[in-house]
């Protein structure tokens, strides 16, 4: 049993990733889409946060909304990985329930 | 129906006849609203209405009608606080009706 | 309970006043309750601002809905987890919140508190339990 957690809104101006990953279970997934996707580049002020979680919870970041948002790809931090609409989509079947951080 | 005429006093209402400002409220207008609503107001009817302008006061919405129905059969015994009963008291729906008359929201969740 | 019953979580992370997810929680759990399922709800980040007490909206002229939670238990709405880091964070503790009762039909109608103060780590096991979270 395992949860889906996505999260939509950059975690600059709102506690909702960090809020996240420190409620997400070893086994579950975090996705980050929208506005949640500046939480993904590596360097960033939450990036040792989502570093340390991410070994027991798989962190994800949909590629769509990085590059509507002119981020690169290849500068997101190591462990996150992004996946495309169809992606989100094997993620949502995958696991047993999913919880939106707004 | 988009106000109604109490003590010379219009009071404004919505189309669906409840009234838009809760302080406007008077058991005067109460015997109003019941008349346009057919209904003759007696004990029983002041009761319900009576517990729903408490329960309004006390929590800030009008209950559900199992919830109401509940209420009255705990305060008044199941003679009265039953499905039955309360639909013989407010034919078109004890909560929708009976809130109309406590010049109360529609309730809730009440479609 | 029968076997469809399900485990419904109203996860509640915004303060009241600001935006309207709080009050427009508030009355889907009311709508939701008419549906036999077992609902918890669930307050941490500024969620935790919606059950203090004392709250007056008089002069903003908007609904106080404070009193409503009061109201829950009525429905048999009666498992509201408040997250103690959360009000810690906010340099609240539980004195802070309104009490919150129901009466539990099952044991002679005893009257019994609603709210449970619980640790983040049993707020992520809640959440792990339920089949339905929705998040406001």
């Amino acid at each position: 049993m395992s949860t889906l957690h996505t999260v939509n809104k950059s975690p600059f101006t709102n506690q909702s990733l960090l809020s996240c990953i420190a409620h997400a279970k070893a086994g579950d997934a975090v996705l980050m889409i929208e506005d949640g996707v500046y939480g993904a580049p590596a360097g960033t002020a939450v990036a040792d946060a989502l570093a340390a979680r991410a070994g027991e919870v798989s962190i994800y970041v949909l590629g769509p909304d990085l590059a509507a948002r002119g981020l690169d790809a290849g500068r997101i931090l190591d462990g996150v990985n992004a996946v495309d609409y169809a992606g989100f989509v094997d993620l949502a079947a995958k696991h047993d329930r999913a919880v939106a951080w707004l | 129906m988009s106000s109604y005429e109490v003590n010379g006093q219009t009071v404004e209402a919505d189309e669906e006849g409840y009234i838009t400002n809760l302080n406007e409220w008077s058991e005067d207008l109460a015997k109003v609203i019941a008349e346009v609503e057919d209904i003759d107001m007696n004990e029983e009817h002041w009761a319900v209405v009576n517990f729903l302008r408490e329960y309004y006061e006390e929590y800030q919405i009008a209950p559900a009608v199992r919830v109401l129905i509940k209420a009255i059969k705990k305060q008044m015994g199941p003679e009265i606080g039953n499905n039955k009963y309360m639909y013989e008291l407010f034919p078109y729906g004890p909560a929708k009706q009976a809130c109309k008359i406590a010049g109360l929201p529609k309730p809730t969740g009440c479609v | 309970m029968s076997e469809d019953v399900k485990k419904f979580l109203y996860l509640n992370r915004k303060a009241p006043y600001g935006t309207i997810y709080a009050l427009e929680a508030l009355e889907v759990v009311l709508i939701g309750a008419a549906f036999d399922q077992d609902v918890s709800l669930a307050f941490l980040d500024d969620g935790v601002f919606q059950l203090t007490k004392g709250q007056d909206t008089k002069e903003i002229g908007v609904k106080n809905f404070s009193p409503t939670f009061r109201a829950l238990g009525d429905y048999e709405v009666t498992k509201l987890y408040v997250e103690k880091e959360s009000l810690d964070e906010r340099g609240l503790s539980a004195d802070d919140l309104q009490e919150i009762m129901y009466e539990d039909e099952d044991d002679d109608w005893a009257e019994k508190p609603s709210i449970h103060i619980v640790s983040r780590a049993e707020m992520a096991d809640l959440i792990a339990d339920q089949d339905v979270v929705l998040s406001f």
